[in-house]
């Protein structure tokens, strides 16, 4: 336990959270492993949690009919995956799948959607911090649409 | 190498007049990727070497069909040989494609500013290439690491569309191989199995192993992708008179004279196409200029 | 008038006024005056004073350009024509060099013509005209790489400014400081008086070449006294000018208004057209064109003039860059009163007038900037 509480404060994304809500949060923690090829999750899915990656590379797909699945988007040491567990209704929208050995910690989601409710200051950190991602995330999301490199034509 | 961009090494009636082309034959005509294709091409009669600066362009014609700029992709060590990396898009490019082996196209060149390498000197390196914008850099990365001692850390972050895209393929696999480079590539999309990157250049930026105090950074790619790249490495911390972008607009005469590559008070012909983000940030963000 | 220049001067009567044409073509001179043609007046060959536009008078407003034929015998009553010095110095169409291909080698050959001399003596010419010649001279021959074509036809020009006595009704060259009296670059200047039955002409010589040509003048009588006359006739052209501009911050204004609603405004009207452009006297932007011959034995490479306001001009892969008429507007506009600043040292504009005379909606550069200034 002392070794997750470690790595979650030093991770950027929980920077400068009370002391009292990063114990709560790493009573929600815990060490995972995905081998090369297996999914973090599946679209459609129930999503009860958020992972972020300390090793590895995970990509994040869409299934089109007729071809192999297209990578939207690669994330790696030091980013956070998942929050369709945030809102309803917490279902995941993408598969996650590890392209290599991946070691992350999960973040038990459905546990957090609760104690949020319960303390709206908490609640409110942990959206704060997950718009930031998002945000970034959209902006990438924007710049891959305009498709720069392909024929303007 | 030259420290004036004059057509000083260009004998005869060339010298004279910078609106006529240079015969030079081609060595060899290398396909990159499904639409990109590198020229090698051989300065013909009395003209032995090609001198130019990474960053520098020509004008290249193909007989009877127009004339067009390419950067210039080659190595400056080796001025014998001129390298040129275009992708086959327009009415120019597409007849140069077909061009075999032996044939004569006209050179004019080089015209234009060079990234200042020698800011650099003590510094470390950032190049940003996406897409074809890992050309007019190669021959930055190539005299870069023929001093990389002068250098602190060089990195090269290259984005492009898919893996298909990928430039200089041996290139990138000898410089990824080098211990005093770090090479990070992304691609816009992929299927799955690609075991590399999926996302925007500008993702790679935040991770990449540079001290943004003492850094210079060199940008070539879509005029897009560098004002998000520039924008992202401001955010990191490097200083936007640290940036070098490369511009593009519509070049005819790359003198100077045709009026046609103006970009605010710039003729980018020859004011660039290299210039500091500093100087061009407020006119990229104009509409239609 | 300056002290020194009234001693390089003379007066030359009317009836003798053919002696300065004589001694021009003595001196191997083809010369290029203006005559009426097409109900304008244009700059072509001239052989003899009764060529000139005697008695022509023009009318000029926005969009409007006409010609009233008058009763008084004068020379030089008008203002500028469409034509200006750029058509024989810029050609409207320049081959650039002929490549000829046998087999595998070419060869590239610069026309015959583009080196060929010319010596043209040009008279007529508008103090605004020589302001504009000025700034090609920057433009082609001043910087690092020179304009092979226009080095070798600005040679050896012999140049006869007519300074205005009447200003037209687009005219603003005094507020660009290059008219009505040509202060420098002229060979000889020229000022016309007419009044109570007498007619003569004020010669003054600019150059060595200028002043050693009025010797050998029929010279009149006396120019004394008559100095403050010709002050009077400048000064009554300053009055009348029919358009002004305050220059004043200009160039900084229009760098920071960019994105000034007016350019909506202009942009509706503007029809893009080019006209603007082409009879633009400093204007220099240029294209060219490949032209092959049937047997693709020889290819020319063609340079022509080219427009701002085209929608190709500022075309790069994917597609122009100047997509909307309102940007092709601006960047002609803010080039002439700001950004023609930073690259030459100088206003890209002087005064002339024809931008708004030959508009055909009537656009007029000097109210607009009246507008953008706010």
């Amino acid at each position: 336990m002392e070794d997750l509480k470690r790595i979650l404060v030093e991770h950027p994304f929980f920077k400068d959270l009370h002391q009292e809500y990063l114990e709560l949060i790493v009573g929600c923690a815990s060490n995972v492993r995905f081998d090369a090829g297996q999914k973090l999750f599946t679209e459609g899915t129930e999503a009860n949690e958020f992972y972020l990656i300390r090793v590895g590379k995970v990509a994040i797909e869409l299934k089109v009919p007729g071809q192999r699945e297209i990578i939207i988007q690669t994330l790696q040491e030091g980013d956070i995956i998942g929050w369709s567990w945030l809102m309803p209704p917490y279902v995941w929208h993408f598969d996650a799948r590890a392209v290599e050995l991946t070691r992350a910690i999960a973040l038990d989601g459905k546990c957090l959607r609760t104690k949020c409710e319960l303390d709206k200051n908490l609640g409110y950190e942990l959206l704060k911090r997950f718009s930031s991602v998002m945000v970034q995330q959209f902006e990438a999301t924007r710049l891959q649409l305009l498709d720069v490199y392909g024929n303007r034509s | 190498m030259a420290t004036d961009p004059k057509l000083q090494t260009i004998k005869g009636e060339y010298k004279q007049n910078p609106m006529i082309p240079w015969p030079f034959q081609i060595l060899r005509v290398k396909r990159e990727t499904e639409d990109t294709f590198t020229l090698e091409l051989q300065p013909t009669g009395d003209l032995q070497e090609f001198q130019f600066q990474p960053g520098q362009f020509n004008m290249l014609y193909v007989y009877g069909v127009g004339e067009i700029p390419i950067s210039i992709s080659g190595d400056p060590l080796n001025p014998r040989i001129l390298v040129h990396t275009t992708r086959a898009v327009g009415i120019v490019t597409k007849a140069m494609d077909k061009l075999p082996r032996g044939e004569i196209i006209g050179v004019r060149g080089p015209f234009g500013k060079p990234w200042p390498i020698e800011k650099a000197i003590g510094q470390d390196v950032v190049f940003v290439a996406g897409g074809i914008g890992l050309a007019p850099l190669r021959p930055a990365l190539y005299d870069v690491l023929a001093q990389r001692e002068k250098f602190g850390k060089v990195v090269l972050l290259y984005g492009t569309r898919t893996p298909a895209d990928v430039l200089f393929r041996q290139d990138l696999e000898h410089w990824r191989s080098r211990f005093d480079l770090e090479v990070y590539i992304t691609v816009d999309r992929a299927m799955s199995g690609w075991k590399g990157n999926v996302g925007v250049v500008t993702t790679l930026i935040p991770r990449a192993p540079f001290d943004p105090r003492h850094t210079v950074a060199y940008v070539c790619g879509p005029e897009v992708m560098m004002r998000f790249t520039a924008t992202e490495l401001i955010k990191r911390g490097v200083e936007a008179h640290n940036i070098y972008v490369s511009l593009e607009r519509n070049m005819k005469c790359a003198i100077g004279l045709c009026g046609h590559c103006q970009f605010g008070p710039f003729f980018v012909c020859k004011d660039g196409p290299v210039f500091s983000y500093s100087t061009v940030k407020d006119l990229l963000v104009k509409w239609e200029l | 008038m300056k002290e020194g220049k009234t001693v390089n001067a003379c007066l030359l009567e009317r009836k003798h006024f053919d002696t300065l044409l004589d001694a021009l073509k003595v001196r191997g001179y083809k010369i290029i005056g203006p005559i009426v043609k097409d109900n304008a007046i244009v700059l072509e060959p001239v052989e003899s004073v009764t060529q000139l536009p005697i008695g022509w008078v023009d009318e000029q407003s926005n969009g409007v350009y006409r010609l009233r034929k008058t009763d008084t015998p004068t020379l030089f009553n008008f203002t500028v024509g469409p034509h200006s010095l750029k058509q024989y110095l810029f050609p409207s169409v320049q081959k650039i060099f002929m490549t000829q291909r046998q087999g595998k080698s070419t060869e590239s050959t610069v026309d015959e013509k583009v080196e060929r001399k010319k010596k043209y003596a040009f008279i007529g010419l508008r103090p605004c005209e020589l302001a504009a010649l000025h700034i090609h001279d920057m433009v082609f021959i001043g910087g690092m790489y020179s304009d092979p074509v226009y080095q070798v036809r600005r040679k050896d020009l012999f140049l006869i400014v007519v300074n205005c006595t009447r200003a037209g009704g687009t005219c603003f060259c005094a507020s660009m400081k290059t008219g009505p009296r040509a202060e420098r670059g002229y060979d000889i200047a020229i000022t016309e008086v007419y009044e109570k039955n007498q007619h003569y002409f004020i010669l003054e010589g600019g150059s060595d070449r200028g002043m050693s040509l009025l010797k050998e003048l029929k010279q009149g009588k006396e120019i004394d006294g008559r100095v403050q006359k010709v002050q009077e006739l400048y000064t009554k052209a300053v009055q009348e000018m029919g358009k002004a501009v305050e220059t004043s911050k200009l160039k900084d204004i229009l760098a920071q208004q960019l994105e000034h609603p007016e350019y909506d405004n202009v942009g509706n009207r503007c029809l893009s057209c080019a006209n603007c452009t082409l009879v633009c006297p400093t204007c220099f932007c240029s294209t060219v064109e490949d032209v092959t011959e049937l047997s693709g034995a020889s290819a020319d490479r063609i340079r022509k003039w080219d427009s701002c306001f085209t929608l190709d001009f500022s075309y790069i892969h994917g597609g122009p860059v100047r997509l909307s008429v309102k940007s092709r507007y601006r960047q002609w506009l803010v080039h002439k009163f700001s950004t023609w600043i930073d690259q030459f040292g100088t206003f890209g504009c002087v005064g002339c007038g024809r931008c708004i005379t030959w508009c055909p909606v009537g656009i007029d550069i000097t109210e607009e900037i009246v507008k953008i200034r706010g």
